[in-house]
């Protein structure tokens, strides 16, 4: 099973365990999204819970927040994350804050979707990684799988969850794992050995990240496509490196990421959205604060430049292979 | 101009264009003369019926729908024709919320609180439309619709307590005064960010329809607000949809100190809006509280019978600051409030159920005496409860709680801090025992 896969087969499991789940957003319906991840549900389920909305992000976030003070459960797509802004004050504003200013009188349980991340030359309005702005903001829950099998159980577990989650889905590994290696031939997902993903319902709970392959070298922190592409370049250079997908950056899994710089002394942080400001400045700090007279080595932090995506040059802005692998011999050659 | 840059004047011969820039009538000591105010005669609108097409409403949004004639009597085929305890009750609630937002600005000034927002004027737009919908029908309020916490029977403490942030706040001391929230009575959370609740409501009002509910949902924002995005993806979506939905604007002529024409007043009405999206569009004389009334019945019979949406355009008045914090005077006309043409709406009501022989000035006058003490009794129960900065709040460690519904280890850890901080300032101080 791929990860659009995965994803359609979650949504349908929680659509039929429950009558509030809702699904909207552009092409969702009839189409079934342009990512095919909602393929099927509106015939099978009706256009009362699967409909297609104007083209109106912050309509279709607006109305997902008074959905869910009505007490639906809505899973608004937003087509790609590069598009989330015009919803951006619905979310930060409203649906991240209802809980806490109406004292539990209103929640927003909403599962927003979004296909984020570069290396589909989607240019600069297709390939944006924003979790950022979303982890600075109290209230949200930000998720991020990295698999197919993570990709149904998150977002169950997102769907059911009484807050409102932003569930970006790395769309560069929506049909097969990337190593992050553009010009080889991609592999499909039924080649990864993590490629299984058990049949009917089951979840994976927020907060809690996955070891993807014990070490003792250097601990990687990352999620989304950069675990395949930092996990594939530690194996290519021989790097008995521990590397952590945090499935979850807000609430992040603190215990699990300190245990693992405890052990190995030496951490890389790697994402694809741009530097200034990301979410690796967080976990660097987070480090840093939490496992200083750990620490052997600076922390290394690896992300995008702070440029737009640029269309033509997207491998140039990519933190592939080489801008990982000095990465690493930094960590390892400081003593 | 940037460093290097020519000037950006273009054109040759071409004439040069003028930069154009909205301004309102009167300024601080300017004469004042509504002479520019359409006001046509009471009773001369025609009502179509609840379910015809939107189209046929269009008249209407330039129009402006009135009751009360200058007899003070109701006319036309808007009359809603009601009883006079009907009549008198809602003449009650709009007299009501004006001694409360009296008393609680006094309490403003007296320090009890930080901020205060007046309906002054606009009483008629909450409390009649209130009137016209049903108990359970949701509100997605902006902060100036006291009026129907009070018609619909909210406890006034209740309503105190959240201004004076006190320990009985049921929203724990969070929102700024007049941000109500209250479930049980249907009305929305409400929220600084202007204009979200338009389509929120839409939204609560489709989960309504695809759950075969029979509650419609309401929504109020300002004139200034329209201009917002949400606005207008509010109106996209209620139509789109055909959602049991009614929206208002309260058109109180000023946003702070922007008047009307900054949201566009000056090229068309607010309710005009309706007729691009093929909504219905009705304009009311939002000071008369029976067009209002009927405005709003009309609208909400409408989105019952899966008719649709309507917008509503309340023409009205703001004839107090926009809060405690705005000064009026330093912008428009003092004498603009009383020369505005269409009254007040209390004064109004009061003369008409005076001239159909079902209420005096000697029972106004003993009615205003007596809201004056209820809401004063009111007061002194919730001071009990404490004022802002007084030191009667919440307890310390419901900052913390409610960001998620479990508590995440990051804020824990903060609570903690913050708890250690408030030994260190005040070592005597226990959680439980302020």
């Amino acid at each position: 099973m791929n990860m659009i896969e995965a994803i359609n087969d979650a949504l349908d499991i929680m659509m039929g365990r429950d009558p509030d789940v809702v699904i909207m957003g552009e092409d969702v319906g009839y189409f079934g999204g342009v990512f095919r991840a909602t393929a099927g549900l509106q015939k099978k389920y009706g256009k009362n819970r699967v409909f297609d909305t104007p083209i109106n992000e912050c309509g279709i976030i607006g109305a997902a927040v008074g959905m869910a003070a009505y007490g639906l459960r809505p899973v608004p797509e937003i087509q790609f994350a590069d598009y989330i802004y015009p919803g951006y004050d619905q979310l930060v504003s409203e649906a991240a804050r209802l809980r806490y200013r109406s004292a539990n009188e209103f929640i927003a349980p909403i599962t927003v979707r979004s296909p984020f991340g570069g290396g589909i030359f989607g240019g600069q309005t297709h390939s944006q990684s924003p979790e950022a702005l979303f982890t600075h903001v109290a209230g949200l829950k930000v998720v991020i799988p990295s698999t197919p099998h993570d990709a149904k159980g998150l977002l169950i577990a997102a769907i059911e969850d009484n807050d409102p989650v932003i569930f970006f889905e790395p769309k560069r590994i929506y049909n097969g794992p990337f190593d992050g290696y553009y010009d080889k031939p991609a592999k499909p997902w039924s080649q990864h050995p993590d490629s299984a993903v058990p049949e009917g319902y089951y979840s994976i709970p927020l907060g809690k990240a996955r070891v993807v392959r014990e070490g003792e070298a250097m601990t990687v922190l990352a999620y989304g496509t950069m675990v395949h592409v930092a996990a594939a370049v530690c194996a290519d250079k021989g790097v008995d490196a521990e590397i952590i997908d945090l499935r979850t950056l807000v609430p992040i899994d603190i215990e699990t990421v300190e245990k693992s710089v405890e052990k190995t002394g030496r951490v890389m942080v790697v994402h694809e959205a741009t530097r200034t400001s990301g979410f690796g400045a967080e976990l660097v700090a987070l480090v840093q604060e939490r496992c200083f007279y750990h620490l052997e080595a600076p922390i290394e932090r690896v992300t995008g430049f702070d440029t737009p995506y640029p269309h033509s040059l997207e491998w140039a802005y990519f933190p592939g292979p080489v801008r990982i692998g000095e990465a690493i011999d930094r960590l390892l050659g400081a003593d | 101009m940037a460093k290097g840059r020519k000037s950006l004047a273009r054109g040759g011969n071409r004439p040069p264009l003028e930069f154009y820039v909205p301004e309102p009538k009167f300024r601080p000591g300017d004469p004042v003369d509504f002479v520019h105010v359409q006001v046509p005669p009471a009773g001369a609108q025609p009502r179509p019926d609840e379910s015809c097409a939107a189209v046929d409403t269009s008249p209407l949004c330039y129009d402006l729908v009135r009751v009360l004639d200058d007899e003070h009597q109701a006319t036309g085929p808007w009359n809603p024709r009601l009883d006079g305890e009907t009549l008198r009750e809602m003449l009650r609630v709009m007299a009501l919320t004006r001694a409360f937002d009296d008393r609680m600005y006094r309490g403003q000034r007296q320090g009890k609180t930080s901020f205060y927002m007046k309906c002054t004027g606009e009483e008629a737009t909450s409390v009649a439309s209130a009137f016209a919908l049903a108990s359970d029908d949701m509100v997605f309020p902006s902060y100036r619709q006291q009026g129907i916490l009070l018609a619909r029977g909210y406890p006034m403490v209740e309503m105190i307590n959240q201004i004076y942030s006190n320990r009985a706040d049921h929203l724990k001391g969070r929102q700024l005064p007049i941000m109500y929230s209250a479930r049980d009575y249907s009305f929305f959370t409400i929220s600084g960010n202007l204009a979200t609740q338009f389509p929120q409501a839409v939204g609560w009002a489709l989960a309504s329809a695809s759950k075969g509910d029979s509650r419609i949902a309401t929504s109020f924002i300002g004139d200034g607000s329209s201009a917002e995005g949400d606005f207008h993806a509010a109106m996209t979506f209620a139509t789109v949809y055909n959602a049991p939905v009614v929206l208002n604007i309260v058109n109180n002529q000023w946003a702070i100190s922007s008047f009307s024409g900054f949201a566009g007043a000056e090229r068309t009405t607010f309710a005009a809006r309706a007729i691009g999206y093929g909504m219905a569009g009705l304009r009311v004389d939002g000071n008369d509280a029976l067009a209002v009334y009927a405005a709003m019945q009309w609208a909400a019979n409408r989105a019952r019978s899966n008719h649709g949406p309507t917008l509503i355009e309340h023409f009205t008045y703001r004839a107090e600051g926009h809060s405690t914090s705005d000064d009026p005077s330093q912008y428009r006309s003092a004498r603009e409030a009383e020369a505005w043409p269409l009254g007040d709406p209390i004064t109004r009501l009061k003369k008409h159920l005076i001239a159909i022989g079902e209420w005096s000035e000697e029972q106004h006058e003993t009615m205003d005496r007596e809201l004056a003490e209820q809401v004063k009794a009111a007061t002194k129960e919730a001071e009990k409860n404490g004022v802002l900065g007084h030191g009667l709040h919440h307890p310390f460690h419901t900052m913390f709680e409610d960001v998620y519904e479990e508590l995440p280890w990051h804020l824990e850890e903060q609570a903690e801090q913050a708890i250690r901080e408030r030994r260190i300032k005040w070592p005597t101080w226990k959680e439980y025992e302020q």
